[in-house]
């Protein structure tokens, strides 16, 4: 069931061709390399003193973004939800060649699950011009892989997923892009305005420049709240989310294995006598 | 709502994928539970085979939701199909595979229906009545347990590996039922120009109880030789670290990790691979864990069950034959 509207909403978009309006999806996530301090009442994690950066499909996503202006002409606007702090993963996009970048940010949004997010962002996108709209295949935070398709669904627009090629055609009206499936890949085409999202075989994201940095700096991040996105905390906030994360815990510990140093006939015997009697798979 | 445990069913060539039949086990002990019944929904081209055989591996209902549009998958024609069909009869839980098709139906048909989801489950069950998955999160750093709230389905979408296969009992059989579909070539937007098959010596990672993997410790692109010889002589499947992928040795479609597949074998073997962070996040959940390397120090080798610390160019030729051997003695 749509969410109740306040105001009225926008004319759905139509596109214009040749120019390409991009928008590119982009989350602030803990560096993967660092380590994580679970809450003790295991609630979530502690973001205090945590490296956050962005996250890293959503620089492939950028990269996407930046080339097809490169190709067309057009903008590539950035969007996120999250804290003030998540301004930095925008400017880090900015810094990368982005025209623009918003920010949804509202305490009321807490607790939201990746329906309700997918929500938030398709309510901002419409009122936007779009061609295309390029997210992350997944976050390396949480792993999902549910904004993307949702977002396709709330925005009524076909959708590729975990593309690795990408090629659109010379009016920029559609595309054709590789999928990685089981033992292939899927060839497919799909007409714009379309969502998709990205694998990180498709490209290798470019570094900011030292000016494009200087220049991502002095950009104006919109910020906007719900209500400017014509919702409220009661479609989108944690009561109306579907699934509620009960808790987070430590992986058990593996036990403790052994570790042989020296002659290779005694390895090889061991890794067989393993395979054989432990892992019964000889 | 009723009680019903649905899977939907992903075949080819006529046979049920190994993924969808440990969901039918997965769906077995869900069913009990909440004395539903195990529906297994099969869209396709033609579906007869498969839907045959799926009673013996613990179905109870088959529904055969045959099409010609449907012969492939398209995320149109198959979001179509299930929404209509978990709208029309909702059961209490839609079980998918973690594949490149569930992870892109799933989410979309929760979205379109407004339902709880769960995406990468590696366990689903109930806990005081309430449907509860557990999923790895943070580079499999933390494991998160997700409460689903009472919505009519509640999608999970489990990783492959989490279930063991429901042994075939011919004797028992399932009511096949065919799902009428109405399907307009129009409504699929993104179509299917062509699907490249890749062939391999060594079967798919995801359908593998043994992983031979390899790191930067392989030298080079030459060297995972020694990785399909040992893997054929196993019966298992090859994949590798990252670096293997990044400097083109192999196809990225090999890579198990943050940024690759997550896999749960029951022998996972790392040759020369250092064990970080990012490649643990992909098969930390392995059942055995047997490591070789040269670097007394590596992570993995602590990680392991059994670390081997030595040269993998030697072992491996070694490791080959002695398995071929006991594979070949009676």
């Amino acid at each position: 069931m749509p969410p109740p509207r306040t105001g009225r909403p926008p004319e759905p978009w139509a596109p214009q061709g040749e120019r390409v309006n991009i928008i590119v999806c982009v989350k602030q996530v803990p560096d993967t390399e660092a380590p994580i301090r679970i809450k003790t009442d295991g609630s979530g994690i502690d973001e205090t003193a945590l490296n956050l950066v962005m996250n890293y499909y959503d620089e492939h996503a950028t990269e996407a973004g930046l080339r097809l202006r490169e190709q067309f002409g057009g903008s590539v606007t950035l969007l996120s939800v999250g804290h003030e702090r998540a301004k930095e993963a925008l400017r880090t996009g900015l810094a990368m060649g982005a025209d623009e970048a918003i920010l949804i940010s509202d305490s009321a949004a807490e607790g939201v699950d990746h329906l309700g997010l997918a929500r938030v962002l398709a309510e901002v996108i419409r009122s936007l011009p779009h061609d295309v709209v390029i997210c992350g295949k997944i976050s390396t935070d949480d792993n999902a892989g549910i904004v993307g398709p949702a977002l396709a669904e709330y925005l009524n627009l076909p959708q590729a997923t975990a593309i690795a090629h990408l090629e659109v055609d010379a009016m920029g009206t559609s595309a054709v892009v590789h999928r990685e499936v089981e033992g292939g890949v899927e060839v497919l085409q799909v007409p714009f305005p379309a969502v998709l999202t990205v694998e990180r075989s498709l490209n290798e994201p470019r570094y900011p420049s030292l000016p494009g940095i200087m220049k991502a700096k002095r950009k104006e991040i919109k910020t906007l709240n719900l209500a400017a996105a014509r919702l409220t905390p009661s479609t989108v906030g944690a009561a109306a989310s579907r699934t509620v994360l009960a808790s987070l815990s430590t992986p058990p510990k593996r036990k403790a294995g052994r570790i042989l140093d020296g002659d290779m006939d005694q390895a090889v015997a061991a890794i067989v006598a393993f395979l054989k009697d432990e892992a019964k798979v000889l | 709502m009723s009680h019903d445990v649905w899977v939907v069913v992903e075949h080819q060539d006529g046979l049920a994928k190994k993924i969808s039949l440990e969901l039918l086990g997965c769906a077995r002990a869900l069913a009990a539970a909440w004395s539903g019944k195990v529906v297994a929904f099969v869209p396709g081209g033609s579906t007869s085979q498969v839907a045959a055989a799926l009673g013996a591996r613990g179905a109870d209902m088959v529904f055969a939701a045959e099409h010609p549009l449907l012969q492939r998958y398209t995320t149109d024609g198959y979001a179509t199909v299930l929404t209509e069909a978990l709208r029309a009869d909702p059961p209490a839980v839609a079980l998918f595979g973690a594949t490149s098709q569930g992870r892109d139906l799933a989410p979309r048909v929760a979205a379109r229906l407004g339902v709880g989801i769960v995406t990468d489950c590696t366990s689903v069950g109930v806990q005081d009545g309430t449907l509860v998955a557990t999923r790895p999160m943070y580079t499999r750093k933390a494991i998160g347990t997700i409460r689903f709230k009472e919505t009519a389905p509640r999608i999970a979408v489990v990783l492959p590996a989490m279930y063991p296969l429901p042994p075939e009992q011919p004797q028992r059989k399932a009511e096949i039922r065919s799902w009428p579909v109405q399907l307009d070539a129009r409504a699929i937007r993104t179509t299917v120009r062509e699907v490249k098959t890749i062939q391999r010596e060594t079967i798919p990672l995801i359908d593998a109880d043994i992983i031979v993997s390899g790191g930067r410790g392989m030298k080079g692109p030459e060297n995972f030789a020694l990785l399909d010889a040992l893997a054929r002589a196993l019966g298992g499947a090859v994949g590798s670290s990252r670096p293997p992928v990044d400097s083109g040795w192999v196809p990225h479609d090999y890579e198990i990790g943050q940024t690759g597949k997550t896999v749960s074998p029951q022998v996972y073997l790392a040759c020369g691979i250092s064990g970080a962070p990012q490649h643990l996040a992909g098969m930390s959940g392995s059942k055995h864990i047997i490591a070789i390397n040269k670097d007394p120090n590596a992570p993995l080798l602590q990680l392991a069950d059994l670390g081997i610390v030595g040269d993998l160019f030697q072992i491996l030729p070694k490791l080959t034959d002695a398995v071929k051997r006991v594979k070949s003695s009676p």
